[in-house]
């Protein structure tokens, strides 16, 4: 009872402002994803009706419909897993290997090997398209879930993000694996990767969603219309050949996003501290 | 990228006896196991990063149309890049949206973390995910929703504007506002992100600080200014530098909304390399531009790297 009366007379004129202020910013933020959620399930003499509404008056599922029969989206959902999941699968294997001998195994060329992989996050994607598309084609890759993984199947900032994360491990964790004679693979397997799982979850997901929601690499590796991401394929449906109504493109972004903000969801709190505090900044 | 703390939050346990680092097998067979380790990663590295790094400065020497034919025209496709209209055009457009983007996401996640650090702000959790779910929808995505939301006949949020006495009219097609309308779409995707790594700076500065400030007789302005601003600066330099890396390399959005348009007026450096490589099919010259892109984006990394240079040394020391 006390508390609560402390709580109230903690609530200043400044709180209350502070609480209206983010209420609107909130609302002017998810108004995005309000506007793909309630127009994907609008009839389409309401979705182009004047004046404009945000809710609908009658739900439907023709846009779902619709938009699955406009492209194979099952296939590019399918697509989108296996890609950003191989993605995230492979480079989270590699990655860790190679941060637990930069951080934990004293060897000759450490440093100069350190600072040659931070050398190359500093290089854009975008810079090399070009011949990495050519390296691509020449594997003919081109078209394949290896052409559209391989190359991102290990990268430097995850290895800078988990060598981080290791160094910050006590070094005494792994001493009685080490005396029971554990080779410094087991060392790797069973002692510090257990310790590190928020951090691999954390790289994980980044990599999980940065992959899915990329348009660029999906859009220059597969000219095949099936090999293409749900992202990339959402594209093949607007621009100057193909008009879709309105519904029917929210209806394909609520599919893209729906798999993300879900997972998103469970796991907000886990996700959000993780990035905040295991080294991200 | 920093994980250095200065609260001792992370337990550092004392040297053991007889040096610093444990030392398992011969310093041969110690090196034979971490190459062993880096194999597969550096693999990969080398191939997909280094390998098409030092092809396309080979290629912005080449007359090259991707179909076998390359000849070596020396800086031709240089000249061309630095004299060539249009890509002075798309590197001030570059600019721009950098210019437009940057100040206006990182003090926006800035203000946005300061009000909600409080941990008695009510519905701070709320808040908190609702500011970083744009994060994970697609710029793909997010510009569908706002190209819809901002449709001259049927967009809501033209609708809502235009019963507040505010015409923007048909944005996309309009020179002056496209470019800010696609730079505002980046703010809403990204600007959760820097949001989150602000608040994890602010969690690092100690609450007594405020308290002795407080007791000085520092209001609410003086604390900001002398106590929250230079013990944010690194977060700061840090979003600041990842921001304008981001804006370098705008392209996704932009593709969606207006394909560069109207009239080249959002066409941006990225947008003019995929356009010149793989529409135009122009190697050559579509490498020369990715090499002005690539020494842009290391200028800025190296003021980061510089930066952050000396926590680095702490924390491998």
């Amino acid at each position: 009872m006390s508390a609560l009366r402390l709580r109230l007379r903690e609530t200043r004129p400044s709180t209350v402002l502070a609480v209206i202020a983010l209420v609107v910013v909130s609302a002017i933020v998810l108004l995005p994803i309000a506007i793909i959620v309630l127009t994907a399930f609008k009839p389409a003499a309401e979705v182009n009706a004047y004046p404009p509404s945000l809710l609908p008056d009658q739900w439907t599922l023709d846009n779902l419909k619709e938009v699955t029969s406009e492209l194979p989206f099952a296939r590019l959902v399918g697509n989108s897993f296996l890609f950003a999941g191989g993605v995230t699968a492979f480079a989270l294997v590699f990655d860790s290997l190679a941060a637990y001998a930069l951080a934990r195994i004293d060897f000759a060329g450490r440093k100069v090997l350190l600072v040659a992989i931070i050398a190359t996050l500093m290089i854009p994607f975008q810079a090399t398209l070009i011949p990495l598309y050519q390296l691509v084609a020449d594997f003919g890759w081109v078209n394949t879930y290896a052409g559209l993984i391989a190359p991102r199947a290990a990268d430097a900032f995850g290895i800078f993000f988990l060598r981080q994360f290791f160094l910050s491990l006590p070094r005494d964790i792994d001493a009685a694996a080490r005396i029971d004679g554990a080779s410094e693979f087991r060392v790797f397997r069973s002692v510090v990767l257990p310790n590190a799982v928020p951090a691999l979850l954390t790289l994980g997901l980044f990599t999980f969603v940065n992959n899915w929601n990329d348009l660029l690499w999906p859009l220059v590796f597969t000219t095949d219309a099936d090999m293409g991401t749900i992202t990339s394929g959402l594209t093949l449906l607007t621009g100057p050949s193909g008009i879709v109504p309105h519904g029917v493109m929210m209806a394909g972004s609520l599919i893209a996003i729906l798999p993300l903000v879900i997972a998103f969801l469970l796991i907000q709190r886990r996700f959000i501290e993780n990035i905040a505090t295991t080294g991200l900044k | 990228m920093s994980t250095e703390n200065p609260t001792a939050r992370r337990y550092r346990p004392p040297a053991p006896l007889g040096g610093r680092r444990r030392a398992t097998g011969s310093p041969l067979g110690r090196n034979a196991k971490a190459w062993a380790f880096l194999a597969p990663a550096l693999i990969i590295l080398a191939l997909f990063v280094v390998w098409p790094m030092i092809s396309a400065l080979r290629l912005s020497f080449m007359d090259a149309s991707g179909f076998g034919r390359e000849e070596f025209i020396g800086l031709e496709n240089y000249v061309t890049v630095f004299t060539d209209p249009d890509v002075r055009d798309a590197v001030l457009n570059t600019l721009l949206y950098t210019v437009l983007f940057t100040p206006t996401a990182v003090i926006a996640a800035l203000a946005l973390a300061l009000l909600l650090n409080s941990p008695r702000m009510p519905f701070r959790s709320f808040f908190r995910t609702a500011l970083f779910v744009p994060f994970v929808v697609s710029f793909a995505v997010a510009a569908f929703a706002w190209s819809y939301l901002i449709d001259p006949q049927v967009g809501l949020l033209n609708y809502w504007l235009r019963g507040m006495g505010i015409q923007i009219g048909n944005v996309l097609e309009d020179p002056r506002l496209a470019m800010p309308a696609v730079a505002l779409v980046a703010v809403w995707k990204l600007f959760g992100f820097y949001f989150v790594i602000f608040l994890a700076g602010l969690q690092d500065i100690p609450t007594s600080l405020y308290e002795a400030a407080r007791m000085d007789g520092a209001g609410p302005w003086n604390r900001f200014r002398n106590v929250t601003l230079p013990l944010l600066s690194n977060t700061m330099a840090f979003v600041l530098i990842f921001a304008m890396i981001a804006a370098l390399q705008a392209f996704d959005q932009i593709y969606v909304m207006t394909g560069g348009g109207p009239y080249g007026h959002t066409q941006t450096l990225v947008m003019e390399i995929y356009e010149s490589g793989f529409r135009k099919l122009d190697l050559g010259f579509a490498s020369a531009l990715s090499y002005v892109l690539l020494i842009a984006t290391l200028l800025l990394s190296l003021v980061q790297f510089l930066f952050f240079g000396r926590k680095e040394k702490d924390l491998s020391s």
